[in-house]
């Protein structure tokens, strides 16, 4: 009994001095010349990758810019206005494409947030578990490892699944949105129409293509990215704000609506940004469900036609008069991106500002 | 297989494609590459031809990229590839650009067809020139309007809405079929005019002949124009439509090479037909041009787009009445064989 313990306390100090001695003088070096020039490198690589993203920002912007000036000469702020496109006339207005690029863009976001936003708490606020722990009591399986674990994986699997919608191709959402979207919207297109068709925004009827399915589509589009990143972002709020909350009395709703979704406002409301920036961009599903005509109506089963959908129509078969106008079309667009985001990141920063007592 | 390939003596331009072809083939002598870019309207045809002749000529590969007519002259103006196609021809202006000269050689023929989608209706729709323009400017909006009741006697038509659908992308298609309508109606000339995209007074817009065909299919109501070997290959139903003498003509062969015996050819190959006479004509038919240089730096590129395009003038015509387009009358096949001379080295 005595001697095991003994012999044990003799043999390891030695091997941790030994170990000790050995160790420190292999990590205790100073930074070989090989090193300096690796991180030097590593560094000066970083920084001019970082500057070159914004070169080529840059390059885009005055290349654009250089190839619209004409038309930017020629037609002005009139451009905007202007609610005709006529290459044969050499008449070009795109007051119509912003229109649909905003409008089919707001509607997506406005379904997308309150999806991607459910969809975000449903899958960080142990909604699942609650719900499967509740049935396995039931059958009395709630203490075996293999179910306890279950939640978790069906969660993740749900968020793959999730992200996986961002992998699919645009041109394959198109082809969706005319053969299955349309079909299904049509029917009750029609009954809105016929029955609240004194509501501007039911004012005409579906002509297959246009602002509501391009929008659906467009939800289902952003949906990924702000269920993904809100997600993130309630997943990051400090669990002490959640217990506080319960320790006070709050339910589960309320504590979420009232404590959670306030703190994780910044990434939410930062998703928000982002998906709308993929929703304006968008080309090829909104070009093909778009329906591409000329028209500014409130009503969301007209057509419309969007700034993305009518440089990729237009430019493959435009003369120089039209793709100088076509630069300045996405030019515009261009600013409106800009613009956003600026708008995105202001708002951020001030809803930034607002919690940071929270952290 | 390794001994022969090194044997090949390899022209510049050959692409590694061209000489994996080659070697497979296992054959002997110099091998070569045309490129080419131009119109989506004849493209089916362009590709069974290049093909088959690929497979007569392995030595020859030819790559032909649907891009769009208006891509097609573009390219071929800055000399960016061996050939263009375009179904508009050239015009005067575009022509002087072209340093080394054009011979625009009309290769095959096609129509564009009025395809509809109305439930519940069979039979045949007539639509009178009245009626079709009436339609696309916007001013018959249903199917039961008089004006194209007044075509069909017997048949109940529909009381739903019209739904017009366009080419949303410039294209040759919406060229040929608004300088028909341009040369039926003075209204549509002063209104939209003519050109590879117009601005259409009504309707929604699809991309390419797929998505016009895809947007017929799937609106009740729907009318729109596209090509007719697009429309025969996807089973669209297609409108029978008045031609200049006021008979209702189908449009099959027969018919579509009525319209074009009542074209002459002039000599610079740039023959029009937005209205063809004849009484069995179908009223909307068009050529499409090939565009060669008229020199060539290389001689061998220019003696093989010679043989391609007398192959492409005989045996290749057998090909296109199966894929919807019209064998060139004899006339002008002898027309632009003499033409094909032009070309030199």
């Amino acid at each position: 009994m005595v001697s095991v313990p003994s012999t044990s306390v003799d043999s390891n100090p030695a091997l941790l001095d030994e170990d000790g001695v050995i160790e420190s003088a292999s990590i205790a070096q100073p930074p070989s010349a090989f090193d300096v020039a690796a991180d030097r490198a590593f560094r000066g690589a970083a920084l001019g990758l970082a500057w070159g993203v914004v070169l080529i920002v840059c390059l885009v912007v005055v290349k654009v810019q250089s190839v619209a000036l004409p038309a930017i000469h020629a037609y002005g702020a009139g451009f905007i206005s202007g609610t005709v496109w006529d290459a044969n006339r050499a008449i070009f207005g795109i007051l119509p494409q912003i229109f649909g690029t905003l409008y089919t863009s707001i509607i997506g976001l406005i379904i997308g947030t309150i999806f991607g936003v459910a969809i975000a708490i449903f899958l960080s606020e142990g909604f699942l578990a609650s719900f499967i722990d509740g049935g396995l009591k039931m059958v009395g399986y709630a203490d075996n490892p293999w179910f306890g674990s279950l939640p978790t994986r069906i969660e993740a699997l749900l968020k793959i699944t999730l992200e996986l919608l961002a992998a699919i191709p645009s041109v394959v959402y198109g082809l969706w949105g005319i053969f299955v979207v349309i079909p299904l919207v049509r029917p009750w297109a029609d009954w809105l129409n016929a029955h609240l068709g004194w509501i501007p925004l039911f004012g005409t009827s579906l002509s297959g293509p246009g602002i509501l399915p391009a929008s659906l589509v467009l939800a289902i589009m952003v949906l990924p990215t702000i269920s993904a990143i809100s997600r993130d972002a309630l997943v990051a709020v400090p669990p002490k704000l959640r217990e506080a909350a319960m320790g006070l009395g709050a339910t589960r709703w309320e504590a979420i609506l009232g404590v959670i979704l306030p703190a994780a406002a910044t990434g939410i409301f930062g998703s928000i940004i982002l998906g709308f920036g993929r929703a304006l961009g968008e080309t090829i599903a909104l070009a093909m469900l778009a329906g591409n005509a000329n028209v500014i109506s409130w009503s969301i089963f007209s057509p419309c036609s969007t700034l993305a959908a009518l440089l990729a129509n237009h430019f493959p078969e435009a003369g120089a008069v039209e793709v100088g106008a076509l630069m300045y079309a996405a030019l515009i667009l261009l600013a409106i991106t800009l613009l956003v985001n600026i708008v995105g990141a202001v708002i951020l920063q001030r809803a930034e500002a607002g919690l940071r007592g929270l952290r | 297989m390794g001994s022969k390939r090194s044997g090949f003596l390899l022209m510049p331009g050959t692409t590694l494609c061209a000489v994996l072809l080659l070697a497979s083939s296992a054959l002997g002598g110099g091998n070569i590459t045309l490129q080419g870019t131009g119109a989506t309207f004849p493209a089916p045809f362009y590709q069974r031809w290049f093909s088959e002749y690929h497979k007569l000529h392995p030595e020859v590969q030819i790559n032909y990229q649907a891009l769009g007519s208006g891509a097609g002259v573009k390219q071929f103006t800055d000399g960016l590839v061996d050939f263009g196609a375009s179904d508009a021809a050239m015009t005067d202006d575009e022509i002087k650009q072209v340093k080394d000269g054009v011979v625009m050689l009309p290769m095959t023929a096609g129509s564009v067809v009025l395809g509809y989608n109305l439930p519940g209706f069979t039979g045949d729709l007539r639509l009178s020139r009245e009626a079709y323009i009436g339609i696309f400017l916007g001013k018959i909006t249903a199917w039961n309007d008089p004006k194209i009741a007044a075509a069909n006697p017997g048949v109940t038509l529909p009381a739903t809405k019209i739904t017009v659908v366009e080419r949303s992308d410039g294209s040759g298609t919406t060229y040929v079929f608004t300088n028909h309508l341009s040369a039926i109606s003075d209204e549509w000339k002063a209104g939209p005019g003519v050109g590879k995209s117009v601005n259409w007074p009504v309707g929604v817009s699809g991309k390419g002949n797929a998505g016009v065909t895809a947007l017929i299919k799937q609106t009740p109501g729907a009318v729109g124009y596209v090509e007719y070997g697009y429309a025969k290959e996807t089973k669209v139903p297609m409108a029978v439509l008045q031609n200049k003498s006021g008979n209702y003509v189908k449009v099959d062969l027969a018919s579509e090479q009525a319209a074009l015996a009542g074209v002459a050819m002039p000599a610079d190959m740039r023959a029009w037909a937005p209205d063809p006479g004849g009484a069995d004509a179908y009223p909307i038919v068009t050529y499409t041009w090939l565009l060669c240089y008229k020199k060539y730096a290389k001689p061998e590129v220019a003696e093989t787009l010679k043989a391609i395009i007398r192959y492409g003038l005989t045996d290749a015509q057998n090909f296109s009445a199966a894929l919807g387009y019209i064998p060139l009358p004899a006339a002008v096949v002898a027309a632009v064989t003499k033409a094909v001379e032009q070309i030199t080295p």
